[in-house]
């Protein structure tokens, strides 16, 4: 497939994820929908081309690693596996409900493709960490992939992380930073402020590139750098567009946490299939 | 057998596991020297990781090498390590990982150092987390099969370690069964509930109240129930002892105990009155907040009198 035909192909499986967000959202009537439609075109390119995996046994030991540290973005995980096919679409409906497979954050005892729980702010990337440090001392090859928020940077256990990551020599530990600029009480900027933010992840030792997250092109390339890194850990500063794809959500913080109406979603849907935000 | 510290017996277990278990790994935040995990650590250098003085860190490392397959060891005092609460909460308890989390330095034993190096409510944290286990062995041959046990263990396990030396109290590693209570005097209508450090304590006490029941109570979580109410049939006063927190701790399992199965006598919590500590010896230390034998026997024969 040429690298033009591949975004098309990965453009068209993330539109439908953001669909199928806006819908499972709308259905729990609760749910991160900001946070979600920004990670989402990270997680479609991990999922659909860059980690090896069997969506039918999750527990693969051949499999790579994805930690959502920020664990709220959780319905595009979801939605991401069930276009893999992991598990029926049908069970989207059950996100939030009792009983329910889909925790609200993600939850490893019971669903399976989860491979850490997560939704504690700061805590994924040190159990990313952990998961790569063990599989290189067990001479394994697999790599770990790990998204991290902009705001979830805050926490005082990221900057553990980011000391102690290249102390042991991780180049198969790939972190994302889903830098939307957005948290609960306004912009990331204001709240407390992180720039310069890649010059940080540089200080710590870390292989660290800059893209627009939304644009799988640059999405492709930088996992394409990551994978020749020789030593060090790599941290992608990926540009989001919190809501991204619907012109009502995006870059409003009113969105972070809550759940679009019935008819809200069907304006959105006409915007993602009508086309209207083309790339 | 000579006195001994919990944490130099720790120590020489985790090791002697180590060579027999490749999955066994060990994690410390600068204090290898102090929890004695850097036997482990000169020994076996490729599976010891030092982590500096980050223990959250190390907690979730800890929690995704588990996920691998490995049994991490994870070690620093027990104040600093189940200060990390919430990410032992979630990325250890919630996420069901097979870590181990030794906390040496337990309690007022450490002396001089003072308050913020005592683990004084790490019990009381550790057993409020669904699934795991709480251990707190009282010298050296417990110590090494509570170190077995947790390694073998699938599983959270907290293990409570001294700094100090304790005497040799039982006679064989087989003393040691995880869930149960170890009686070591019987009889009369009293009963010393110990862990730990304190039950050298309690066992000096009961010289002076004989006869009276000394149980030591090597296993916090899950607290061994059906010894708890056959001492509630049998005694009109049941006193707890321990180097930790009465909020929380042995005294709090045992009382939970003794309320549902309908306790007729007296109930009394000795350690850590809900307040904090602070520098100062050892024994010092117990006799100003009431854990040496001599305060035991002076409460328990206060309160017997006003029964």
């Amino acid at each position: 497939m040429s690298e033009l035909a591949l975004i098309q192909k990965l453009e068209e499986i993330a539109t439908r994820c953001r669909v199928s967000i806006l819908t499972m959202l709308e259905k729990a009537k609760s749910g991160h929908p900001g946070g979600s439609l920004s990670v989402i075109d990270l997680v479609v390119a991990l999922f659909f081309h860059e980690m090896k995996q069997d969506p039918l046994k999750p527990h693969w030991e051949g499999r790579d690693r994805f930690v959502l540290s920020k664990g709220h973005g959780v319905p595009a995980l979801y939605a991401a596996l069930v276009e893999l096919g992991a598990f029926p679409k049908a069970e989207l409906d059950t996100l939030r409900v009792i009983d329910s497979r889909l925790q609200g954050h993600p939850d490893r005892v019971v669903f399976p493709w989860a491979e850490a729980s997560t939704g504690s702010l700061g805590q994924g990337l040190s159990i990313a960490q952990g998961i790569a440090l063990g599989l290189k001392c067990q001479g394994k090859a697999n790599r770990v992939f790990c998204v991290i928020g902009d705001g979830e940077s805050q926490e005082g256990q990221i900057w553990e992380a980011a000391m102690s990551a290249p102390k042991f020599g991780l180049n198969n530990l790939i972190a994302f930073t889903d830098a939307n600029n957005g948290q609960i009480d306004g912009h990331v900027t204001e709240v407390m402020d992180l720039r310069p933010l890649a010059d940080k992840w540089k200080s710590f030792r870390w292989a660290v590139q800059e893209i627009d997250g939304h644009d799988f092109g640059q999405i492709l390339g930088a996992l394409e750098t990551a994978r020749k890194e020789p030593e060090r850990p790599t941290m992608i500063i990926a540009r989001t567009v919190k809501g991204k794809g619907v012109s009502f959500m995006e870059n409003n913080i009113g969105w972070h946490g809550v759940a679009p109406t019935a008819e809200q979603l069907k304006q959105a849907t006409q915007e993602l299939l009508g086309g209207r935000n083309e790339r | 057998m000579s006195a001994k510290a919990t944490r130099d017996s720790f120590g020489e277990t985790l090791l002697a596991l180590g060579k027999e278990d490749k999955r066994i790994v060990v994690l410390d935040a600068d204090l290898s020297a102090s929890t004695k995990s850097g036997i482990f650590g000169k020994a076996i250098p490729e599976r010891f990781f030092q982590m500096g003085i980050a223990e959250a860190n190390m907690v979730g490392t800890a929690a995704g090498m588990s996920f691998t397959g490995l049994i991490p060891f994870i070690c620093s005092f027990g104040a600093f390590l189940t200060g990390r609460y919430d990410t032992i909460r979630i990325s250890i308890g919630y996420s069901k990982a097979n870590v181990k989390l030794v906390g040496t330095h337990a309690g007022l034993g450490i002396g001089d150092d003072g308050y913020t190096q005592m683990g004084l409510e790490d019990l009381s944290l550790m057993r409020g987390l669904p699934g795991f286990t709480v251990l707190q062995p009282c010298d050296h041959v417990t110590t090494v099969a509570a170190v077995r046990f947790a390694a073998s263990h699938e599983g959270p396990v907290y293990l409570r370690l001294t700094r100090q030396k304790l005497p040799q109290v039982h006679t064989s590693e087989s003393a040691f069964k995880m869930g149960q209570g170890i009686v070591l005097k019987e009889g009369g209508k009293v009963a010393l509930l110990a862990s730990g450090a304190t039950v050298t304590e309690a066992l000096g006490a009961s010289l002076d109240l004989e006869p009276c029941w000394v149980v030591d109570f090597p296993t916090i979580k899950p607290i061994d129930r059906n010894l708890i109410r056959t001492l509630a049939q049998k005694c009109q006063l049941i006193a707890t002892v321990e180097d930790h927190s009465v909020v929380g701790g042995l005294g709090s399992a045992v009382a939970e105990v003794l309320a549902e199965e309908g306790f007729a006598g007296k109930l009394v919590r000795l350690g850590l009155q809900d307040r904090y500590a602070e520098s100062g010896e050892a024994p010092a230390l117990y006799e100003k907040y009431g854990i040496s034998s001599a305060k035991i026997t002076a409460s328990v024969r206060a309160k017997l009198a006003s029964l």
